[in-house]
């Protein structure tokens, strides 16, 4: 039973990595972004996971219900504006991108570096 | 079951997530993320969080999407096998995974009532809100009124994002050096030969939009709210751009409007606070807005998930369409 | 009353998951783009019928009746529509949908 409850961190560590890595080792600035948004939704797991009360329900009175066990509604909040500041971040990174590819021809980032030298 | 289920679900997160980083086609890169944005909406479900699922499927599987698509419509599709310094990154990836794993077994036991993270607050927020706010979704209640302050500064990085874009994409390129398309040369606009989905699109808008101010007005009953509304409409109308094409949605909802948009529901919230200043309270303390407290916090919720929504709205569809307007090189 | 609803949710669910795995099994071994299609789009409109509909019965006549039901019918909606938009977008990509292998067996013999 606590091997199923660990389940749900490790998936998030090898998430974590897998993101941190597209980041890392990619040379495509758009491969890199996608990397980021990984790891963004694994920090989101992580989160969430933590809120969670076994035996509970989602955050929400429903009329004539007295005492239920709820889960923790403040993750939930907290992943809710860490998701939209997410999105806002990766539409101002493509922009980004796509300005670096007019100007430079190539989104490939030793090719970037390469014509900076020059 | 539901623990299977769970498993289940967590599985198939990391296969797609290894598929994702290995394809070297951007454009199935991106097509995996967005099923691997379901997946982990379908994940959070499960976790009991229903506001933060309608708003990850919304957000990442939808808008997130197709800005990367338009992203790559603008750069090339595929990547360059070249990958520097290989080994030595999947060494540092690998030790850092087995730290992080190391670090798990001291992490408190998965859905643990006696948690840490249980005590102090949230049971706090779980028996006010029906005291001091008096509405259904308790994270509507904490998002909006007991951490307004937050969400607000969340709604000016949308804001920022925004101009953020709009700035980037201000400079003149191409041949063309104009923004806002004129008439295009004869070429098929959107999908406007084929008939099908011109059709089935233009039926389903109108209740995508209503879906939208239901989610809006509805965030303090059940999930939803003003995040997952402004998805929503923006959704409806990048629908409408694929089928009909950029200049009629542009009629249809000009320019001038979506900076309106976004500016107006930025301000909205800001004049909230300051208007709870002016009437007696503290900056953003709604319970000043009206005779009964509980009434003012309602109005106040209303009114700053409302700016929320128009502040969304409009910073997704421009940035929608300074993407689909930039000219290929 | 209840036990006939429930036999009858589970004889709707295992049929839709039923047709579920068929079409997963036809989306991995189809030959074609088109046939995989064919077969996955098995998926959206048969076994989203057949198990929205074991939930309505076990959800009974209440709000959530009505909102499934409006779920199904925008996915009968939806569902279609995308595989004629994949399927027209494959052909203006230039995939032909020639028979595959199978056929090309069967002709020569």
């Amino acid at each position: 039973m606590e091997l199923l409850g660990l389940f749900h961190y490790w998936v998030f560590a090898v998430l974590l990595m897998i993101g941190f890595y597209a980041v890392v080792a990619k040379v495509n600035l758009v491969k890199k972004l996608i990397g980021l948004s990984l790891f963004q939704a694994a920090v989101f797991l992580l989160y969430i996971t933590m809120g969670k009360v076994s035996g509970g329900t989602a955050p929400i009175f429903q009329a004539g219900m007295t005492d239920a066990l709820f889960s923790n509604p403040l993750p939930q909040v907290l992943i809710l504006t860490a998701i939209v500041v997410g999105i806002s971040t990766t539409a101002l990174g493509l922009g980004i991108v796509v300005r670096i590819k007019e100007e430079y021809g190539t989104i490939e980032e030793h090719e970037i570096q390469e014509i900076d030298r020059r | 079951m539901t623990v299977v289920f769970g498993i289940f679900l967590l599985t198939l997160l990391v296969i797609t997530a290894v598929a994702v980083v290995r394809t070297r086609n951007l454009f199935v890169a991106v097509m995996l993320l967005g099923i691997f944005s379901l997946l982990i909406a379908a994940n959070f479900l499960l976790l009991d969080a229903a506001d933060v699922a309608l708003t990850e499927a919304a957000v990442g599987a939808g808008i997130s999407t197709v800005l990367f698509l338009g992203a790559l419509a603008l750069t090339s599709e595929t990547e360059h096998a070249a990958t520097p310094h290989r080994w030595l990154s999947l060494i540092v990836v690998v030790s850092a995974t087995l730290v992080v794993l190391y670090a798990t077994f001291d992490k408190p036991t998965f859905g643990d009532p006696e948690a840490p993270i249980q005590q102090h607050v949230a049971p706090w927020y779980l028996e006010k809100t029906p005291e001091y706010i008096d509405v259904p979704n308790v994270v509507t209640a904490v998002l909006a009124s007991f951490r307004g302050y937050d969400t607000l500064g969340e709604v000016f990085v949308v804001f920022t994002a925004g101009i953020g874009v709009l700035f980037l994409f201000s400079a003149p390129h191409g041949h063309a050096a104009r923004r806002r398309p004129g008439a295009r040369d004869g070429s098929s606009i959107g999908l406007r030969d084929d008939l099908i989905p011109r059709v089935v699109g233009r039926l389903l808008v109108p209740f995508i939009l209503l879906f939208g101010l239901y989610v809006q007005f509805h965030g303090d009953y059940g999930p939803g709210g003003g995040f997952q509304a402004g998805a929503l409409v923006a959704a409806a109308f990048i629908l409408y751009a694929l089928v009909e094409g950029e200049d009629r949605t542009l009629q249809a909802l000009p320019f001038n409007a979506l900076l309106a948009l976004m500016v107006s529901g930025a301000l909205l919230y800001g004049l909230v606070g300051v208007a709870s200043i002016f009437l007696g309270g503290n900056f953003l303390d709604y319970s000043v807005l009206s005779e009964d407290p509980v009434a003012g916090q309602h109005l106040g919720i209303l009114l700053i998930e409302a700016g929320v929504g128009l502040t969304v709205t409009g910073v997704l569809l421009s940035i929608f369409h300074a993407f689909a307007a930039r000219d290929r090189f | 009353m209840q036990t006939v609803l429930d036999i009858m949710s589970w004889i709707l669910l295992t049929a839709g998951g039923g047709f579920v795995l068929v079409g997963g099994i036809g989306a991995l071994r189809m030959p074609n783009l088109y046939t995989r299609m064919h077969a996955a789009s098995v998926t959206d409109t048969m076994g989203a019928v057949l198990v929205l509909s074991g939930i309505m019965l076990q959800a009974g006549l209440s709000l959530a009746t009505i909102k499934i039901a409006a779920i199904l019918l925008f996915l009968l909606f939806t569902s279609p529509t995308s595989s004629y938009a994949l399927a027209s977008a494959a052909m203006l990509a230039g995939i032909k949908p020639d028979a595959g292998r199978a056929a090309d067996c069967e002709d020569a013999s």
